[in-house]
């Protein structure tokens, strides 16, 4: 055991084949998540927080090849475990998900109660870890099994406020509305009693109010379950809402970790601090960030947001900045100041 | 310049789309605009704000002319154009443009981009080959894009640089009003902050005037001078930007303002109370059609629907509690 760290990232590097070359979408990444904490992966499309998110779940397109680094869950090696025992006790059972996308998410021919109880089939927490079958169609469901867990399932639901559970398990999920259909893929991931819940932009399709509402669920739950959560975002504004730590993501490369509080307050990355620039505020002029997102197959050496920043020196291009700080970590040669504090590097 | 006549007069205007059953019969309608009345006036961006399925786009598209208005009037620069069809239609669209959500992705793949650029150009005006080059260069100018992206694919340039060729497809016919939907939605910040400045440089260079649907209301904050908000087909609230946001009357405009996460400040998740969700928009209740969700739904409200009636200096809502009553929620 290691104390307080449910998930530890450590130096992982990924890349995807391409017809153009290896794109390495992960260059030495390392972030860890207490537990019980709600950690936000921020970061502009193509930063990697999405392919970070599906290498803890196991869930890596086919060209995807980790090369090196490590993701310990519970003080357990993910990568080298036996990938049958990975299968039955991890992925979708310790470790759950709530995709992007309500809509997809579901099969709309089947009855939302068929689906959640699929699901409960495999990985409920009551299935003995002796219980074995002959593939997926000859494999018997116990009755007694089988009634707990619908109980279980049918409590959740009223916990993410599904009006008459009962009656929903027998609709079709074109039955319900976006901001519904999120709070099923709610109660699904709560309902293996995970660990671990990772939400991949989980209220980017809904509206504003909705958001509200749904941010608010994931919140309460989280805190009431005791699960810890690694939701990923390209909202500033969710994260802050919601996540205890937070972790910026350039091109591949994590940039900064910290507290909520100190992460908006405080930013010392330069990316971190033009990022929050470019955010629309009332009384503020426009920022936007010059230049683009690099290539990923032809990276910049070094720290790779060296190119659009005006704080960049020969060493940035020449090395990747190690990690300062402890509580407060961010990986550049020189930080933004922060006002009235000096800080002694280290 | 607050008095001069609007640019776009709308009145009354309606779009119901039908609902079939089954047998292909007529059961209801969905009431996408139902009797909108709005100006817009020259040089000005307006917003239109509402969550999805409140009409938006539908007003968009209807202006726009690719609905066609079941009643109403669209008067545009003097001009009933509400009931205009074909070539008619076409010389007024010159003058008021319509930008898709994603209008990087509207462009032609195979076209090179000074293909696509030349193309409105030579369907809408009598320009000579070399005039319409010299109009194309000098609007590529001013989007920021180098004279050599006229050789380039599309695939070639990044998705920013998309929307900027996106835009001076629309800038060469020299339009009077732009109507953007959703200009920057699926943008990341940074992105979005290159487009909002855009938008803000070609509106002072072109004296463009704006319709700015969008559901992000921290960008309608910032980019635009009035603000109307649209519930199920209605205008709730129409204000000057500042007034909205600082006392909005509608009680749905005051949950919709209070869901917007405001880094640095109290936390939406700690004190966002609005429950439930929007109505079908086919089965409207009675009365006023927020009543449902509303905190201070009474009697009145299930009998009558409010108008919109002016509550203050160029400050309208739709509420028969707008003037303060429920001030203290």
């Amino acid at each position: 055991m290691t104390g307080s760290l449910l998930l530890e990232i450590d130096e992982l590097r990924l890349g995807y084949e391409t017809g153009r070359g290896v794109a390495r979408v992960l260059d030495g990444v390392s972030l860890s998540i207490g537990r019980g904490r709600i950690m936000g992966l921020v970061g502009e499309s193509g930063c990697g927080k999405t392919t970070l998110a599906r290498a803890v779940l196991g869930i890596l397109a086919a060209n995807a090849n980790i090369e090196s680094g490590g993701i310990r869950f519970d003080g357990e090696d993910l990568l080298g475990m036996d990938r049958r025992r990975f299968q039955r006790e991890i992925k979708g059972r310790r470790i759950s998900f709530i995709p992007q996308d309500p809509y997809g998410a579901f099969n709309p021919l089947f009855r939302v109660g068929d689906q959640i109880m699929e699901l409960m089939k495999w990985k409920s927490p009551r299935r003995a870890p002796g219980e074995k079958g002959l593939g997926a169609l000859m494999t018997p469901y116990p009755r007694a099994r089988k009634k707990a867990d619908r109980e279980e399932a049918l409590r959740r639901l009223e916990e993410v406020q599904i009006p008459d559970p009962e009656r929903a398990f027998g609709k079709l999920p074109g039955e319900f509305s976006g901001g519904q259909r999120q709070r099923l893929m709610i109660a699904m991931a709560l309902m293996t009693e995970p660990d671990l819940i990772i939400a991949d932009e989980p209220t980017t399709a809904l509206d504003v109010t909705i958001q509200a509402q749904i941010l608010k669920l994931i919140k309460g739950l989280g805190a009431t379950h005791g699960v810890s959560v690694l939701l990923t975002t390209h909202d500033l504004g969710t994260a802050y809402e919601i996540c205890d730590d937070i972790t910026v993501m350039y091109a591949g490369q994590e940039v900064e970790i910290a507290p909520v509080e100190t992460f908006f307050a405080q930013p010392r990355h330069p990316y971190t601090v033009r990022l929050l620039e470019s955010l629309p505020a009332p009384g503020r002029e426009i920022h936007e960030i010059a230049g683009e997102i690099p290539s990923l197959v032809e990276p910049p050496s070094g720290c790779r947001f060296h190119p659009r920043c005006e704080r960049a020196k020969d060493v940035c291009r020449a090395s990747r900045p190690p990690v300062s700080g402890a509580l407060h970590r961010f990986r550049c040669f020189d930080p933004v100041p922060v006002p009235g504090d000096v800080e002694v590097p280290g | 310049m607050t008095r001069a006549a609007p640019l776009l007069a709308v009145r009354q205007l309606r779009r119901h789309f039908p609902v079939r059953n089954a047998f292909g019969m007529l059961t209801g309608a969905i009431r996408a605009l139902d009797d909108v009345t709005l100006d817009v006036r020259p040089g000005e961006t307006l917003g239109i704000v509402g969550e999805s399925g409140c009409g938006k786009s539908t007003l968009g598209k209807t202006l726009a002319g690719i609905h066609e208005p079941d009643a109403g009037q669209i008067v545009f620069e003097g001009e009933d154009i509400s009931q205009l069809r074909g070539g008619a239609r076409g010389s007024v669209t010159q003058r008021l443009q319509y930008i898709h959500q994603d209008s990087g992705n509207a462009l032609d793949p195979r076209w090179k981009i000074g293909r696509s650029l030349d193309e409105p150009l030579a369907i809408h005006t009598n320009l000579t080959r070399a005039e319409r080059g010299e109009r194309v260069r000098e609007i590529l100018a001013a989007v920021g894009l180098p004279r050599g992206h006229l050789d380039l694919y599309p695939h070639e340039i990044s998705g920013g640089q998309q929307r900027r060729v996106g835009l001076a497809r629309i800038l060469t016919l020299q339009p009077r009003l732009v109507i953007l939907d959703e200009p920057t939605s699926g943008l990341d910040v940074s992105v979005q902050a290159m487009v909002l400045k855009l938008l803000r440089d070609l509106q002072e260079r072109f004296e463009l005037t704006y319709l700015f649907i969008s559901h992000d209301l921290s960008v309608v904050r910032v980019m635009c001078d009035r603000v109307g908000v649209m519930y199920l087909g209605r205008f709730v609230e129409l204000a000057a930007t500042e007034d909205l946001f600082a006392r909005p009357r509608h009680p749905y405009a005051r949950s919709l303002l209070s869901a917007i996460p405001q880094i640095g400040g109290r936390r939406v998740t700690d004190t966002f109370a609005l429950e439930g969700e929007p109505p079908n928009a086919a089965q409207l209740p009675s009365g006023c059609r927020f009543r449902p969700r509303c905190p201070l739904a009474a009697a009145v409200c299930e009998v009558r629907e409010p108008e919109l009636e002016p509550v203050g200096e160029g400050h309208s809502a739709a509420c028969h509690f707008a003037d303060g009553a429920g001030e203290s929620r």
